[in-house]
C-alpha cells in the first residue's frame, strides 16, 4: 500500500514522464538522421533511476553506463542539455563534445556516462572511497546492466566497496539482455542480487518496473550507506521495450510477443494507475503533469534544435586542465 | 577477380582458413547467431556452430587471458573484440602474456592468437569507439599488427594471420569496412612486411595505412590534374615494418609524408620518419613531415569530430607544402 505524499507520487511520475517523452523524441529524431553516434533508450526502465535517485541530492554522485540518458535526466541534468548533447550542440551538457554515451554534468553530480560497460562500477567505489575519507555523508550509485554483472569491474567494485564499508549502492538493471545475449545464457547464475552475498553486502532484488519498490529499496540502502553501514547492490528486474539500440532489429534474439507482454508491465502506466485506484494522485493531477512534460521536452527539443554547433577550432580544449 | 567487401574478404578468409583447420575457434560478443556487430563472422555460426563461434559474456580481460591459454595448449584462437577500444582492459594479458610467451618459454610454446577489432574515426561514434591503438601494439615485441585498406589486402593478410603461430593485431578501420575492391579468386596471401605501392609517383612520397590511404588517394588524383605526381605507399603491417620499400620511393621522390590518423606523438609516423631519416637521409631533399589526427580524445559533434581527422584538403595542402620547401 502506497502511503507515500500526492507531491512525492506526482514527483516520482513526472521524473518519469519526463524520462519517457525525451527517449521517444530523441528516437524520433535519430530517425530523422538529428543524433549522430548510437542511441541506447532506457524506455521501460524509467522507474529505476527515478526510484533510486528520488532520494539524492545534489552533493551525491550518479556513475552511468552506455544506456544513461535515464540517470542523467533523474539526477537533474535538464531535459535541454540532454537533447542539445545528442543533436551535438554547444549547449548540450558535455559541449557537444559526448553525444549519447558521454553525458557529464559535475554540478548535478552527473558524472558521466560512459561508452565502456564498466568502468561506473569502480569509479562509483572511488567516489565511496573519498566520502569515506572526507568524512562527508554523501553517496555514490552505480547503474548499470545485467551484462556489466559479468565484468570483472563488478567483482572487483563489489569486493572492495565491501570490504573498506564504501557509501555506494550498485544498482543493476537486469533488462535479461545484454545487446541480444540472454543473461540467462551469458551468466551461470543469473540470479544477480545474491552475488552481493558472496562479497559480504546485502543483496537485494526488486521488481525494476514498480517504482515504489524501486523507491523503498534504494531509500533504505541509501540511509545505510549515509550512516555508515556500507554498499548495497540492488538487483532490479526490468525489460527494455525498444531495440537495444535505435536502428537495429529487434526480433531475432525475442519475439514480439515477449515485447508486447513487457509494455504491459510499463512502469509509467502501472504506477498510474495503481495510484489512481489508491486515491493517491487524480486522473486530472496526472493529466496535468503529462501536459506539463509535454511542454517541457518541446521546449527543450525546440532549444536543441536552435542551439548552435560547437566551433572546430574547440575540439583540441580541454585535454589537460586549463590554469 | 571479383569486386566484395573488406569485411566480405575477412569473413572469406575467415571461414575458408576455418572449414580447414579445426583448430580455430572465434570468442567475442555477439559473433555467435549474431554474426558479429560488425559481420565479421556472418554465417559461420550455422556452419561451425557454437563452440568454434562461441558467444562470450562482457569479460573482455577474461577471454583475451583464455585465448592465452587456449593457443598454449594446441587451439588457435580468434578473439574478435568488435570495437577496439574495448578491449583495453585485457591489454595486460595482451602486452604482459600474448606478446611474451614465446620469448619466456625459450620459443618451446607458440602463441597462435588473432586479436582482431574496429578501429579509427568517424559517424560521431566519440571517444570510446573511435580509438587507433597500432602505435600503441607496434611497441611492443612479439605482436604483429596489421592494418589493411583494401579488400584484397584484408583477406590476404588474414589468411596469412591465421597461418602465422605470432600473436597477430588485426586491425579494420570502420569507414572502410564496406569499401568493395578487387580480390583473387581461391587462394590469396599476403605477406606480413611487405608495403604495396597503390600509386606510383615521382615527386613526393606518402604513407598511409588504413582509412588515410583512400583519403591521400583521393588528394593524389586531384593533384595529379596539375601536374604533381605522387607516389602512395600503403606499409599494410605496421610490425613488421617494410623500410625498403618506403626507402627505395624517397630515394625517388626525395621527399617524405606521412598521414596518420593516430596520433603523432611517439606514434607510426615517428618510427617510418626515423627510419627513414637514419638510412636515407642523403636522399631527403626537405624535411620529413607528418599530418596527423589532433591530440585528443575524439569528440562526438560532426563539426568538432571533423576538425580532428586529416581531410583530403588538408592532406592535399600538406604535399604543396612539402613540394615548396
Ligand atoms: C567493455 C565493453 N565491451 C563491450 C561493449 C559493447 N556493448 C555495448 S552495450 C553492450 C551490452 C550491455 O548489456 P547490459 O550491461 O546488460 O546493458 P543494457 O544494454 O542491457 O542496458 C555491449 C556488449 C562495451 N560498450 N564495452
Ligand atoms: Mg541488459
Amino acid at each position: 500500500m502506497n502511503t507515500l505524499p500526492r507531491e512525492t507520487v506526482l514527483a516520482l511520475y513526472r521524473q518519469m514522464q519526463v524520462i519517457r517523452q525525451c527517449e521517444e523524441q530523441l528516437a524520433r529524431s535519430h530517425q530523422r538522421g538529428l543524433i549522430h553516434g548510437a542511441c541506447h533508450t532506457y524506455v521501460g526502465e524509467e522507474a529505476i533511476a527515478t526510484g533510486v535517485c528520488a532520494h539524492l541530492g545534489h552533493k551525491d554522485v550518479v556513475f552511468s553506463t552506455h544506456r544513461g540518458h535515464g540517470h542523467a535526466l533523474a539526477k537533474g541534468v535538464p531535459p535541454r542539455e540532454l537533447i542539445a548533447e545528442l543533436f551535438g550542440r554547444s549547449t548540450g551538457c558535455s559541449l557537444g563534445r559526448g553525444g549519447s554515451m558521454h553525458l557529464f554534468s559535475p554540478a548535478v553530480g552527473m558524472m558521466g556516462t560512459s561508452g565502456i560497460v564498466g568502468p561506473c562500477i569502480l569509479q562509483a567505489a572511488g567516489a565511496g572511497y573519498s566520502f569515506k575519507l572526507l568524512k562527508t555523508d554523501q553517496v555514490a550509485v552505480a547503474f548499470f546492466g545485467d551484462g556489466a554483472a559479468n565484468n570483472a569491474a563488478f567483482h572487483e567494485g563489489l569486493n572492495m566497496a565491501s570490504i573498506w564499508k564504501l557509501p555506494v549502492l550498485f544498482v543493476c538493471e537486469n533488462n535479461q539482455f545484454a545487446t541480444e545475449v540472454p543473461s540467462s545464457y551469458a551468466s551461470g547464475n543469473p540470479a544477480i542480487a545474491i552475488r552481493g552475498v558472496s562479497y559480504g553486502l546485502p543483496g537485494i532484488e526488486v521488481d525494476g518496473n514498480d517504482v515504489l519498490a524501486v523507491y523503498d529499496v534504494a531509500g533504505e540502502a541509501i540511509r545505510r550507506a549515509r550512516s555508515g553501514g556500507g554498499a548495497t547492490l540492488i538487483e532490479c528486474k526490468t525489460y527494455r521495450t525498444r531495440a537495444h539500440a535505435e536502428g537495429m532489429g529487434d526480433f531475432t534474439y525475442r519475439t514480439r510477443e515477449d515485447v508486447e507482454e513487457w509494455k504491459k508491465k510499463d512502469p509509467i502506466a502501472q504506477f498510474r494507475a495503481n495510484s489512481e485506484a489508491q486515491n493517491t494522485a487524480s486522473a486530472e493531477d496526472f493529466a496535468a503533469v503529462d501536459a506539463e512534460v509535454q511542454a517541457e521536452v518541446a521546449a527543450a527539443m525546440k532549444f536543441a534544435e536552435e542551439s548552435p554547433w560547437p566551433e572546430g577550432v574547440t575540439a583540441t580544449k580541454h585535454v589537460y586542465c586549463e590554469v | 577477380m571479383r569486386d566484395i567487401s573488406f569485411m566480405a574478404a575477412t569473413l572469406e578468409a575467415l571461414s575458408e582458413e576455418m572449414a580447414k583447420n579445426p583448430r580455430i575457434f572465434v570468442m567475442g560478443e555477439g559473433i555467435g547467431q549474431r554474426g558479429g556487430n560488425f559481420k565479421t563472422t556472418h554465417g559461420l555460426y550455422d556452419i561451425y556452430g557454437p563452440e568454434r563461434l562461441c558467444d562470450t559474456p562482457i569479460c573482455e580481460r577474461g577471454f583475451v587471458g583464455m585465448a592465452a591459454g587456449a593457443a598454449m595448449t594446441g587451439t588457435r584462437p580468434v578473439i574478435d573484440f568488435m570495437f577496439s577500444d574495448f578491449v583495453l582492459d585485457a591489454v595486460g594479458e595482451i602486452i604482459n602474456q600474448i606478446a611474451k610467451m614465446q620469448y619466456m618459454s625459450s620459443g618451446r610454446l607458440k602463441m597462435p592468437v588473432l586479436l582482431r577489432g574496429c578501429i579509427g574515426i568517424g559517424h560521431s561514434a566519440a571517444t570510446h569507439h573511435s580509438g587507433n591503438y597500432y602505435p600503441m601494439y607496434g611497441h611492443f615485441p612479439g605482436l604483429r599488427v596489421v592494418v589493411p585498406s583494401s579488400a584484397a589486402d584484408a583477406k590476404g593478410l588474414m589468411k596469412t594471420a591465421l597461418n602465422c603461430d605470432d600473436p597477430v593485431i588485426f586491425l579494420e578501420h570502420k569507414e572502410i569496412l564496406s569499401i568493395k575492391g578487387p580480390v583473387p579468386d581461391g587462394e590469396h596471401f599476403v605477406e606480413f612486411g611487405k608495403a604495396r605501392i597503390v600509386r606510383e609517383g615521382t615527386q613526393v612520397t606518402v604513407v598511409a595505412l588504413a582509412h588515410m590511404v583512400h583519403k591521400v588517394h583521393q588528394a593524389a588524383t586531384k593533384l595529379a590534374e596539375e601536374g604533381i605526381s605522387v607516389e602512395l605507399i600503403d606499409p599494410r603491417t605496421v610490425s613488421p615494418l617494410d623500410s625498403d620499400t618506403i626507402l627505395q620511393s624517397v630515394h625517388k621522390t626525395g621527399r617524405l609524408l606521412i598521414v596518420d590518423e593516430a596520433f603523432a606523438p611517439y606514434g607510426f609516423g615517428a618510427e617510418v620518419a626515423a627510419r627513414v631519416a637514419d638510412q636515407g637521409f642523403d636522399d631527403l631533399d626537405a624535411p620529413i613531415r607528418r599530418l596527423n589526427g589532433a591530440f585528443a580524445p575524439t569528440p562526438y559533434s560532426p563539426p568538432l569530430e571533423a576538425a580532428i581527422v586529416p581531410n583530403v584538403e588538408l592532406i592535399t595542402q600538406a604535399i604543396r607544402d612539402l613540394l615548396d620547401e
